[in-house]
């Protein structure tokens, strides 16, 4: 994907993120967001980036690796302790990278 | 007027702290953008026209996989959901704001800004809360955009060799670990990343939201369970 398709695919998640955004503000007093779905959307954010992260750090290049030649997996343990610990994007990120290039080294 | 300058510039201020967080996070979302292919002007372009970070980052690894758009447009759609729970949240304190000047700040509308402005509702509701969020939206947005462009201009320089790419399920593990709240959440995030491993081999990435999918209806599942405990 190159090129001005890309400008489409910005403006198709700008569309309906602006909508998910204007939702309920547009709809006050209207419409209120009914209560199965404001506690199903409580787990979104958990189940998605959860979804996003396990399977890219179990599998190496296409398949499946759970020994300890799997650096990424490694390497994605030590961010996961930073990750509980702080919840700080940056640190996570230069934590677990300096494992990932350490490991990748030996 | 007066007292709505208050407000704005009070939402900015109560909005500094967070910033710390906001910058890197822009910076990040541009040098990911980078390494994928894009140029600057479309990384930056994309913080301007999406401005929704965790959605940008899991396209832009997406992208690299080479997927079909249409499961990136619904895979940023399914991770924005949360933001009609900000709007059902945010709702009555805008209701009396015209719409046309609603609708600038309710498109730069942020986790962070939803946080600093929620937070302070909870304890004092400012005079004008409309402006104590317009001022909070806004110093954020201008954070993430000066941060966004220096990230464009810097992700030129980094070289593929570094395993960039690697930084995309960090950032994620950040993100994740700070949207689990309780057990109920604890269980989302483990049935949606243990499916996603299961049916990685589905066609165009279809498996991240059938994943998603079931890692919500596992999490509403276990808190009736568990009965809301913590």
């Amino acid at each position: 994907m190159k090129g001005t398709s890309v400008w489409f695919l910005f403006i198709a998640m700008a569309v309906g993120t602006f909508a998910l955004r204007f939702s309920f503000i547009y709809l006050f007093g209207k419409v209120d967001m009914p209560d199965w779905l404001r506690n199903a959307l409580k787990f979104v954010p958990a189940s998605v980036l959860a979804a996003l992260v396990f399977p890219a750090l179990v599998y190496s290049e296409g398949a499946l690796d759970v020994s300890l030649n799997n650096i990424r997996l490694l390497a994605g343990i030590g961010g996961a302790l930073v990750a509980w610990r702080t919840k700080n994007v940056m640190w996570t990120i230069i934590v677990g990278m300096v494992l990932f290039w350490l490991l990748g080294s030996l | 007027m007066k007292s709505k300058q208050k407000d704005f510039l009070s939402g900015a201020r109560d909005s500094l702290p967070i910033l710390l967080g906001v910058a890197p996070f822009g910076l990040i979302c541009s040098v990911a953008a980078i390494s994928v292919g894009l140029t600057p002007f479309e990384a930056t372009g994309m913080s301007f026209v999406v401005f929704a970070g965790a959605s940008q980052l899991a396209v832009l690894q997406l992208l690299g996989e080479g997927t079909v758009w249409i499961v990136m447009v619904l895979t940023t759609w399914v991770i924005n959901l949360r933001f009609t729970m900000y709007s059902a949240s945010l709702a009555p304190y805008l209701q009396t704001e015209p719409v046309l000047r609603k609708i600038p700040f309710v498109y730069a509308l942020s986790d962070q800004a939803f946080g600093v402005s929620m937070t302070k509702f909870a304890n004092e509701v400012p005079k004008n809360p409309a402006w104590y969020f317009y001022g909070s939206v806004s110093i954020i947005w201008f954070t993430w955009m000066i941060s966004a462009i220096i990230g464009a201009l810097l992700g030129a320089l980094i070289p593929a060799s570094w395993g960039l790419d690697f930084a995309f399920p960090l950032s994620f593990l950040a993100l994740m670990f700070a949207a689990i709240k309780d057990k109920a959440t604890v269980v989302a995030a483990l049935v949606g990343g243990g499916t996603a491993i299961l049916v990685k081999g589905l066609p165009y990435n279809l498996g991240l939201i059938l994943a998603a999918t079931l890692g919500i209806a596992a999490g509403v599942f276990a808190e009736k369970k568990m009965g809301g405990a913590k």
